[in-house]
């Protein structure tokens, strides 16, 4: 519900921010409300949007296409994913477990890049709306 | 496997009920308010959520159903064991934190949020009820099979009364609980089932010195396939069809995990995003240390047990792991395993209870009956009728299809929610342009088509296995529909949408993306 009401909102620009002026730039519009489309487009929302995108699209690439690998070798190369490996430990057991073992790493990694560098960024977003709600 | 054996199971099983509906009440004297009932008024913590979403997820098919497809099917039994641990990378990076920004307690709050609310939530709460129930059934048939190994309770009307017992404990748990006292059994619950598992495996591997390969080697033996069963093609590999039916049920495993509305409902029991992450992670380690250990177990029944013992027991493929129990631990472990695999049935079919029963209340009761001005109270009074309506739905069905592969059938409900729900989740959160008639294009697409693929299957007619073995109506070749649906469900959200000439409100949009990047505007902190 973006109101008509020109917000009182400006884009979050680095440097040059006046003493007088709040220390955050609200993007709230006229009834209090945030101002979805304007933060929508800020610096800050974007770089977020950026930071996320750059972790989970490759990610979410990688552990598709190696359980679609692994998936697809079972099915159409048997005698390969039969070879022993370990005594009668054979590729495709093999394969599977580590499907097992790249999950946890992503998982981890990604909790890892969350806190390091998401979590940090939403509260700059947030900042910039901080409303009456939120502050109670 | 009588006598003195009933008595310790039916003592182990009976205190885990007293235990547990003792905590339920206790942990529900406030329970009042909408969001108590559903969500627990969000006061679990991440840790908490994961251990419970691990114990929500892990099902009685996952147990005995996993471990015995290992028992006798080697490695295209150990196929459900990946997709189920790989499929929680979806839920991490995709779902859960936009989930519980932008909705509140159920999944249709999240595909109607820039829709139009009424059709929208009438089709998520359609889709919640169909997948809730096709996956009750699934545990409650599997709760029968166990009761006929465990009580030796072999006649139909004996195991029919234990599934209505069964139903029963489920009803209670719900509406004495709500959301809180759920949550509890599954924590409960998951503990239980982590600790038994863990130990078992731990105990066989020690069994062959700690060697894999000499368990295995052992397992060969064993087993009327030989070597074979340590490669991929017993159960999958015989024509091209059948090939494509692994595909398939591969992929239903992969996309239906984070599409399962009560997994999508836990992540309303956190207070914010950060901690629905954390139940994430927490779920995703209690699963993968799960599914390792099924597979230690699964050969080791195969290897101490036996196939042929195993295929010939009163449970079929579902015996695997209270046999081996049997076999390394006698009766005293064989009691633990029992009970624990049966507070897993318990605790799976009243978290579907409590998310059917959601489902109904606030998205048809409330929005689309009420048009969203419903009294929070009424609310839950309908949400414990339907749970309740909900659980006799069960009890008849899970009567009707005793006996019937538990893993399958659940593999089925899998498939329904991929096609159902993942399309329109990830278009609603991820495409700009997605609008009313393009959700509700995908989700009944998805619903109908999967609906019909499963009833013109050989799941249901015209093999051996099947529900109706005398009638042959299976039109369709393939007994996993995911391959067809899921993506006739993605193309369907597509087209409906570029065919209408309604716009997505952009306010809405921008509304949504915010908030469920940022939590903005949810009041979540």
């Amino acid at each position: 519900m973006t109101k008509a009401l020109p917000s009182v909102s400006r884009p979050a620009q680095p440097g040059f921010a006046a003493f007088d002026e709040p220390r955050h730039s609200l993007l709230i519009d006229g009834d209090g409300e945030p101002d979805f489309g304007a933060i929508q487009t800020s610096e800050d929302f974007r770089a977020l949007k950026r930071r996320v995108t750059r972790f989970i699209i490759p990610a979410t690439l990688l552990f598709l296409t190696w359980y679609i690998t692994f998936v697809l070798l079972s099915a159409y190369a048997a005698g390969f994913m039969s070879t022993p490996l370990f005594g009668t430990v054979n590729v495709g057991l093999t394969m599977g477990f580590l499907q097992i073992v790249t999950t946890v790493i992503i998982t981890m990694a990604y909790a890892r890049y969350s806190k390091k560098r998401l979590d940090p960024q939403v509260e700059k977003v947030r900042a910039l709306a901080e409303t009456d709600e939120e502050l109670a | 496997m009588t006598g003195a054996n009933t008595a310790i199971n039916l003592s182990v099983f009976g205190i885990f009920v007293l235990l547990t509906l003792y905590i339920v009440y206790r942990a529900s004297t406030r329970n009042v308010s909408a969001s108590d009932y559903y969500a627990a008024g969000s006061s679990f913590t991440g840790t908490q959520n994961g251990i419970a979403l691990s114990g929500d997820f892990l099902s009685a098919a996952s147990f005995l159903g996993i471990s015995g497809a290992i028992a006798v099917n080697g490695y295209d039994g150990f196929m459900y064991s990946i997709g189920w641990v790989v499929a929680w990378l979806i839920g991490l990076m995709l779902i859960s934190e936009r989930l519980r920004n932008t909705g509140r307690f159920t999944m249709g709050d999240v595909m109607a949020f820039r829709m139009r609310q009424r059709p929208v939530r009438a089709a998520a709460a359609n889709a919640t009820l169909v997948i809730s129930l096709f996956y009750m059934i699934a545990q409650m048939a599997g709760a029968g099979g166990l009761m006929a190994l465990l009580l030796d309770v072999h006649s139909a009307v004996g195991q029919a009364i234990i599934i209505a017992v069964v139903g029963i404990v489920m009803v209670l748990y719900v509406l004495v609980g709500g959301m809180k006292g759920t949550t509890w059994v599954q924590i409960i619950k998951a503990v239980m089932l982590i600790l038994c598992v863990t130990l078992m495996t731990i105990f066989l591997i020690g069994k062959f010195g700690f060697d894999v390969s000499a368990m295995l080697d052992r397992a060969t033996q064993k087993s009327p396939l030989g070597e074979a069963v340590l490669s991929p093609g017993v159960k999958y590999g015989g024509s091209g069809l059948s090939k494509i039916d692994f595909i398939s049920l591969a992929l239903a495993l992969l996309l239906g995990t984070a599409s399962l509305p009560h997994v999508l409902m836990r992540f309303y029991t956190v207070p914010n995003a950060r901690e629905a992450r954390k139940s994430v992670v927490w779920a995703t380690w209690m699963v993968a240390i799960f599914y390792s250990c099924t597979l230690v177990i699964g050969f080791g029944a195969m290897a101490l047990v036996g196939t042929e013992k195993i295929t010939s027991a009163p449970g079929g493929e579902n015996s695997a792991a209270p046999l081996l129990a049997f076999q390394v631990g006698g009766t005293v472990l064989l009691g633990i395993v029992c009970a624990v695999a049966f507070a897993t049935i318990l605790a799976v079919v009243a978290g579907l209870t409590l998310t059917a029963s959601a489902s109904f209340a606030h998205d048809v009761y409330a929005n689309v009956i009420k048009h969203g001005e419903a009294d929070p109270r009424d609310e839950v009074r309908v949400a414990r009728i339907t749970a309740v309506c909900v659980g006799v739905l069960a009890i008849v069905g899970g009567i009707a299809a005793n006996g019937q592969n538990v893993a399958f059938l659940v593999a089925l409900a899998f498939a329904l929610a991929a096609s159902a729900n993942l399309p329109t989740l990830l278009y609603s959160m991820f495409w700009k342009r997605f609008n009313t008639r393009g959700t509700l294009w995908s989700m009944y697409g998805g619903l109908t088509s999967c609906v019909l693929l499963i009833a013109f299957s050989p799941a249901i007619s015209g093999s051996k296995s099947s529900v109706f073995p005398d009638a042959d109506f299976a039109f369709f070749p393939l007994s996993n529909p995911g391959i067809v649906a899921i993506p006739l469900s993605f193309l369907a959200g597509f087209l409906g949408t570029i065919l209408s000439k309604e716009p997505a409100d952009p306010a809405k949009q921008s509304e949504m993306e915010v908030r469920g990047l940022t939590g903005i505007g949810s009041g979540l902190r």
